[in-house]
């Protein structure tokens, strides 16, 4: 995974800084402002960079209050980044792995916290032994670092207090906030929001918080980018040299498909997006050009959605197998004349029926996919492609439950 | 009295007792899985309500009580 | 202990209540078992499935209580009150009315945890559920027993016919039920898909994501799964 160089700002998340001297000098200490980061963090409208978007600030509050009713909490920092085309926050742990641990130091003085836990994805080498390093130069036994296999799902804030609890991993009703981490009430968040938390606890609520947005799939120079909110979508598809993009997927898989024209008027900020019908997600962003066959990726990554579902709910374990097997059957040109009409009956019938996401994911990528690619479904429907297979969306085989 | 009807997706195991029970508020997907409307239910519906969440096997499908 | 109407009234209301209840033990046991194995295509079949399991049990609980008090009151059988609840206190036929009381405890456990079932654990309920599997032997047995005893009208041509069928249907029952994987409770059951229709990702991955290289990617993608889901119609 390389990484783009752009101009520094005043505060910056990829400063390369993964021993503690470095981060010092680059950043400053972190200072202990305890439960004043809450208000902070909502005049900072600082939000969660693991996909939803929810405001941190009430997140904070939520957590904050069970403290006060004396109840020990718990914070995690989420860093086990399941999306497969997302690497920013393999990239941040890398190289400003004490950036996060400022953040997770931050958010467990402002809700009290008795126990801080790093999760990051198993086997990944270079995250974990960043991590093991910071924490070895923090001199701080306190925090716990569990790694969670590796599964889209995992990552998702239930499954992950169901993992820390030594549970399988599937996704529950119980709100973390809640009942959480051994029963108490439990932040989870993103390691980036974490580091952004520690921006503003360290230069205050009016800091520029730069975001982290990972691109892929047809372009020269894939990587994981810092940019400012507002960024134009177009400089951020230029620097990683994407080369005549046919369409963007924008939020990575849980995102939805841009036609170019449309993408590339697009800036990086919420209203932008929302006007758009799509939203940050995770920040992960890909091109699908004009040489490359995108039918093959949206029947892969379909596959990879009926893969990844927890079996727990009836309409996420057969929709998201059924609308596989017919984003299959356009690819394949099998005698499916139905497989688009019911692609788009079966998205709408999934959205919001599972205990978590993932079915509105399979359904917003598979949705906007084929109407964005609709002709070139209908190619494949008339057993044609004229476009090669390029491989461009990763498909990682989902560890299985046990 | 109202009340609100609500399906835990995960308890539920498809057995469609509900959508036979109450119609007016519960019908099947495709693959046998209740979709359920989630406006306030009253009146005679209430009661039909209430039957179509006892009889679930799995208790998957509960009468959220309210005042409204 | 006076009869409860007189001469042998008693002895005859006890063995046909018996013979009704363990008909009726029969038929909840396997609507049961049936609906969990989803037998019966539309949902109207088994919402009245359902509603009729639980109707038949009460029904059978009702004719077990006048099995059980006709055969505490009757003057022959000198079955006590405690017998009838605990299994081997009985001075007559102890196995057999042991096992009769053991029917008794199990089934009263199943149906008292069902109509109670709003306020306690699912999973509880149905760890409690599944002692119906022994129930329905346990009554079997009772009921054929051998001797005089219970065993009364084992031999005759009527009882045969009835506990033969009766068996016969639970056993169809607990055969269909371990004959289908059951696509009814967690859809996990289902089987993993197998067979290919789209390529697998090329291995040359220029332009690719953050993750290439690092993850072993899906072999294979998609198709029919041996397992059809049901339809709602």
């Amino acid at each position: 995974m390389t990484l783009i160089d752009i101009p520094r700002t005043v505060a910056q998340l990829l400063a390369p800084a993964p021993d503690l001297a470095t981060h010092l000098a680059v950043h400053g200490p972190t200072p202990a402002i305890g439960t004043a980061l809450i208000p902070a963090a909502h005049a900072a409208d600082v939000r969660g960079r693991g996909g939803a978007g929810f405001p941190t600030a009430r997140k904070l509050a939520a957590v904050a209050a069970a403290a006060a009713g004396r109840r020990a909490t718990v914070v995690v920092a989420n860093g086990t980044e399941g999306e497969p085309l997302s690497g920013k926050d393999k990239a941040l742990l890398t190289l400003s792995p004490h950036l996060v641990l400022d953040g997770l130091d931050a958010a467990a003085g402002a809700v009290g916290a008795t126990r801080r836990i790093v999760c990051i994805e198993r086997g990944n080498r270079a995250v974990g032994a960043a991590v093991a390093a910071a924490l070895a130069e923090r001199g701080d036994p306190g925090v716990e670092v569990v790694t969670t296999p590796r599964r889209y799902v995992a990552g998702q804030e239930t499954a992950l207090v169901d993992l820390i609890d030594g549970g399988a991993g599937r996704p529950t009703l119980r709100r973390p906030s809640e009942r959480g981490v051994g029963g108490r009430a439990t932040l989870v968040d993103n390691v980036e929001t974490l580091a952004h938390l520690a921006l503003v606890a360290r230069h205050g609520p009016e800091v520029a918080l730069p975001a982290l947005v990972t691109v892929g799939g047809a372009v020269t120079r894939p990587g994981v980018q810092e940019v400012a909110t507002g960024e134009p979508l177009a400089a951020v598809l230029d620097r990683a040299g994407a080369r005549r993009p046919r369409a963007v997927l924008v939020g990575g898989y849980s995102g939805r498909w841009v036609p170019a024209a449309t993408a590339l008027r697009l800036r990086l900020d919420p209203a932008s997006l929302a006007a758009a019908g799509t939203g940050m997600g995770c920040g992960a962003i890909a091109v699908v050009d004009d040489d490359s066959c995108a039918v093959v990726e949206l029947a892969r990554v379909a596959e990879w959605f009926a893969r990844s579902s927890a079996g727990q709910c009836g309409a996420c374990t057969w929709g998201l197998r059924d609308m596989a097997d017919a984003t299959g059957a356009v690819h394949a040109g099998t005698r499916a004349p139905a497989a688009p009409a019911d692609i788009r009956r079966w998205a709408a019938m999934v959205r919001g029926r599972g205990a978590c996401k993932l079915p509105d994911g399979a359904a917003g990528f598979l949705g906007s996919g084929i109407d964005v690619f609709a002709e070139e479904a209908a190619e494949h429907q008339a057993g044609r492609c004229r476009r090669a297979d390029a491989g461009l969306l990763p498909v990682p085989t989902p560890e299985a439950f046990r | 009295m109202t009340g609100r009807l609500r399906v835990d997706p995960i308890d539920c195991a498809g057995h469609g007792i509900c959508a036979e029970l109450l119609p007016e508020r519960v019908t099947l997907d495709d693959w046998g899985y209740p979709i359920v409307d989630g406006r306030p239910i009253d009146g005679e519906l209430l009661a039909h309500a209430k039957r179509a969440a006892a009889a679930c096997p799995a208790l998957a499908l509960r009468l959220e009580r309210g005042r409204e | 202990m006076t009869s409860l109407i007189g001469t042998n009234a008693d002895w005859y209301l006890m063995r046909a209540s018996g013979v009704v209840a363990f008909v009726l033990l029969t038929c909840t046991a396997a609507l049961g078992v049936a609906n969990l194995a989803r037998v019966g295509r539309r949902p109207s079949t088994r919402t009245v499935a359902t509603l009729v399991h639980r109707n038949a049990s009460l029904l059978a609980v009702t004719f077990l209580l006048l099995h059980v008090l006709t055969a505490i009151s009757d003057r022959y059988v000198h079955v006590p009150l405690l017998a009838a609840v605990v299994p081997g206190v009985s001075g007559y036929d102890s196995l057999w009315v042991g096992l009769g009381a053991a029917s008794v405890d199990l089934m009263a456990a199943v149906v008292a945890t069902s109509l109670l079932r709003a306020r306690m654990r699912h999973r509880s309920w149905q760890l409690v559920h599944w002692l119906a599997y022994l129930s329905w032997p346990t009554a079997f047995i009772h009921a054929i027993g051998s001797g005089s005893g219970t065993g009364t009208d084992t031999g005759t041509l009527w009882s045969t016919a009835v506990y033969g069928c009766c068996a016969v249907v639970f056993a169809a029952a607990v055969v269909l039920r371990l004959g289908r994987r059951p696509t009814v409770g967690t859809p996990r059951a289902r089987p993993a898909v197998a067979g290919s229709t789209v390529p697998t990702r090329p291995a040359s991955l220029a332009g690719a994501g953050p993750a290439a290289g690092r993850l072993p990617e899906l072999a294979t993608v998609g198709s029919a799964s041996t397992l059809t889901p049901r339809r709602s119609s």
